[in-house]
């Protein structure tokens, strides 16, 4: 058997390989474009209701599984800025937690605007917490990567307990206490950096107020 | 605990899971590449379909296969890109314009899932879950299927260069390898907090009283996929660093976990599959040597944090998310730009310039420590032809790797498919700089722009698909070129690999001799690892020197 075929041969073949590779396609489009996703839903929202639907929780922190009713989700970080409350990071999606635009600054290490604006929010954070520049931890001025980083550092979390307490005229050590509590550490004990929830701490406080 | 020594622990979890799950994974896949008897839903797919699986194909029309299956696939996913708005669950998105369905049509078809759009404000439910996902599973597979039949070639002696049926290497590695891991994992995930619905985004408002989205879709499902088979593309523009998609740090791990398990155990069933186990445990040893240094490296200067930036803010956290911090973030990016996976956690481009250095020439390595699904070991095939050769210059002998001669036809085919992959990321870089659309893509620039250029076209060409963010990429110049290169950066290798296969199959088995160099041995693994980073070094040193080398030194 030779292996030379004219290249009209050959086209013709390769429109009938493209045929076949339609049919192909189709069949596993209905398995793995359909089936497949629909089945992980059904299992996943017959047993995890609440995670498959966003982890979403209501005004007074309950779980709930509607948007409707809800204020948000635990794993998406939202803007805080009145001083009653504690701060997420920045970010760096749309004007800040544009939960329609997740990204990252997209700046690099040498970026002359980054180091400006790195500056200046140590100094904004540290004037506001009335502490010294060179306490202010690294995730209070650098945005995240997604934008939506729901996590500060127990660090960061630590330094806004006084502005906080003040603010909501509570005793400081009840709202260290919040913090503490909510520390979560790493998986397995090496996994990830230890954090604390923004919006679970910011729910956690009206605990507090009443 | 020092902070060096968490690092350390994270890395070896990792590699612990892998080690543990490598040889039960690689069986699995040679006995699933081997089989002979067809499963009945296979069966009822074939008929389905109208093709025959039991017939033993020359590399060829193997080829023809594998590029007519492509093609429908290109087609089918830019028709769906364009007409989103006319089919169900849209959620309200408008159709892509040409030139970036065309982009996205080819990213995901190659295996590279470079992602000009951001998913959430893009695409609609139904062309991330039948259109992206499909191909998730199907480039992954197209890659198995590849590989399996150069493993053919090598195993086979006398023939008229039949390697197998494209047809059923894409079916079973899909049904019985990828679907079923694919699915466990999903609901792993969703336990996770990756989400899993078919909600279209609704607005709400915020405990503090501002307005945000609560985003939905079938995001777990894919999310599986994208990790496993090495494609990378987000549901959100965020990726991995989205927390929808990558909820917590032992998410995180499984996630990292996933885009190497089969690329690892690839080598375990291509050992198999040429009868010699040694064969594979070699392979793995180079892989796993160049992995677990960049690993090093990039964890390393992430966590040391030099540079402007990082000095003044305390730590390499710009990009980056709290609950995966340095370390976390360091071993995805390394895992990421070595496996061509492309997703990140992390974004690229505020990485160090010493930890984006090492990214970018994870890929330039030509994405074979461990590399894709398939592509990765066929590339390090094409390597130890390479390195064979050069050992057999040395010594004055021809060169033969298992039993087959390296003559002047194999050599040729191997030095086209190495070649490949350098002159599509220097010609379409060296296009961008000279071109006012190219430069105007760059956020920043001087060094870190042309980083962000070359970035860009080393991650096409490589079928990576991960980004330095900060390029405007979704321009009708990038989307057009960007696409041009992943063509040939998936295909053309793939083309020369199956003729190689075909080569093989065809040739006489030579019995080994006292000139044979053997290729299980720790000798010819330093020697492989040498070889990789010569090509690259040889290539790529002046423009690498332009750029991150540049950065580093300021």
């Amino acid at each position: 058997m030779t292996d030379r075929r004219t290249p009209g041969a050959d086209t013709l073949s390769f429109a009938r390989h493209s045929w076949a590779g339609l049919r192909v396609l189709l069949v596993l489009t209905v398995l793995l474009g359909v089936v497949y996703p629909l089945a992980v839903t059904g299992v996943a929202q017959l047993t995890m209701r609440w995670q498959a639907n966003g982890s979403l929780v209501s005004s007074s922190g309950e779980r709930v599984t509607s948007a409707d009713e809800a204020i948000g989700s635990v794993l998406i970080g939202q803007q805080f800025d009145g001083p009653q409350w504690f701060h997420p990071r920045p970010s760096a999606a749309g004007d800040g937690y544009d939960t329609l635009a997740s990204a990252g600054s997209n700046l690099g290490p040498l970026n002359a605007d980054l180091l400006a604006t790195v500056t200046q929010r140590r100094a904004d954070v540290a004037a506001a917490e009335g502490v010294d520049p060179s306490a202010v931890p690294v995730d209070a001025v650098t945005a995240s990567g997604s934008g939506l980083d729901p996590d500060i550092s127990p660090a960061y979390a630590q330094l806004q307990v006084a502005r906080v307490a003040r603010e909501r005229g509570v005793p400081a050590l009840d709202v260290a206490a919040l913090v503490e509590n909510l520390t979560l550490g790493r998986d397995l004990g090496v996994l990830g950096e230890p954090r604390v929830d923004v919006l679970r701490l910011n729910l956690a406080l009206q605990t507090l107020d009443s | 605990m020092s902070a060096t020594w968490i690092a350390v622990g994270q890395i070896g979890i990792v590699v612990l899971v892998l080690a543990a799950a490598h040889k039960p994974l690689g069986d699995h896949l040679f006995r699933t590449m081997t089989a002979t008897k067809h499963l009945r839903v296979e069966r009822l797919g074939y008929r389905a379909m109208r093709v025959d699986p039991d017939a033993e194909q020359r590399w060829s029309t193997y080829l023809l296969s594998v590029l007519g299956f492509s093609l429908a696939s290109v087609l089918v996913l830019f028709g769906l890109a364009r007409l989103q708005d006319k089919l169900p669950l849209d959620i309200g998105m408008s159709p892509m314009d040409p030139a970036g369905s065309w982009n996205a049509a080819v990213s995901f078809v190659t295996n590279t899932n470079w992602q000009w759009f951001s998913g959430e404000a893009a695409a609609g439910h139904l062309l991330q879950m039948a259109g992206f996902a499909v191909q998730n599973f199907l480039s992954a597979a197209v890659g198995i299927a590849v590989v399996s039949a150069l493993a053919r070639g090598v195993s086979r002696s006398g023939t008229d260069g039949r390697v197998g049926n494209f047809w059923a290497d894409l079916v079973r590695s899909t049904v019985r390898v990828l679907l079923p891991l694919a699915f466990v994992v999903a609901v792993v995930l969703v336990a996770g907090g990756v989400i899993q619905n078919l909600h279209a985004h609704t607005e709400i408002t915020t405990l503090a009283g501002q307005t945000q989205s609560v985003l939905g879709g079938p995001v777990a499902s894919q999310e599986a996929i994208k990790e496993l088979g090495t494609n990378g593309g987000g549901f959100f523009n965020a990726n991995s660093a989205h927390p929808f998609e990558n909820p917590t740090p032992w998410t995180n791990a499984l996630e990292v976990v996933l885009l190497l398990v089969i690329p690892f155990s690839m080598p375990r069933m291509f050992g198999q599959m040429v009868g010699d186990r040694r064969q594979g445990w070699s392979i793995l040893a180079a892989m796993s040597t160049l992995w677990i240094a960049a690993v090093g490296l990039l964890t390393w200067a992430e966590m040391a944090g030099p540079g402007l930036v990082p000095t003044a803010a305390g730590g390499a956290m710009e990009g980056k998310e709290v609950r995966f911090g340095e370390a976390a973030s360091a071993l995805f990016a390394a895992s990421t730009t070595m496996t061509s996976t492309g997703a990140v956690n992390s974004m690229h481009d505020s990485l160090t310039a010493q930890g984006g250095g090492v990214a970018l020439v994870g890929m330039l390595l030509g994405e074979v420590s461990p590399g894709g699904v398939g592509s990765g070991l066929y590339g390090m095939v094409v390597l130890i032809v390479v390195a064979v050769f050069l050992a057999g210059l040395m010594v004055g002998r021809t060169p033969e790797y298992l039993g087959k001669k390296i003559g002047q036809r194999e050599i040729t085919l191997v030095a086209l498919a190495v070649l490949t992959m350098p002159a599509v990321v220097l010609i379409g870089s060296a296009i961008a700089v000279v071109t006012p659309a190219g430069l105007a893509g760059q956020l920043q620039g001087g060094p870190h722009g042309l980083t962000e250029i070359v970035y860009a076209f080393a991650s096409a060409g490589n079928n990576n698909g991960s980004a330095f963010g900060g390029l405007t990429s979704g321009t009708p110049f990038y989307n057009t070129l960007l696409g041009l290169a992943m063509l040939v950066g998936r295909f053309v290798p793939i083309a020369l690999v199956l003729a190689l296969a075909g080569r093989f199959a065809s040739q006489k088995r030579v019995p080994e001799g006292a000139g044979t160099l053997p290729t299980h041995t720790p000798l010819f693994v330093g020697l492989l690892v040498t070889v990789t980073l010569v090509v690259v070094g040889l290539t790529f040193v002046p423009v690498l020197s332009l750029g991150p080398v540049v950065e580093s030194l300021s």
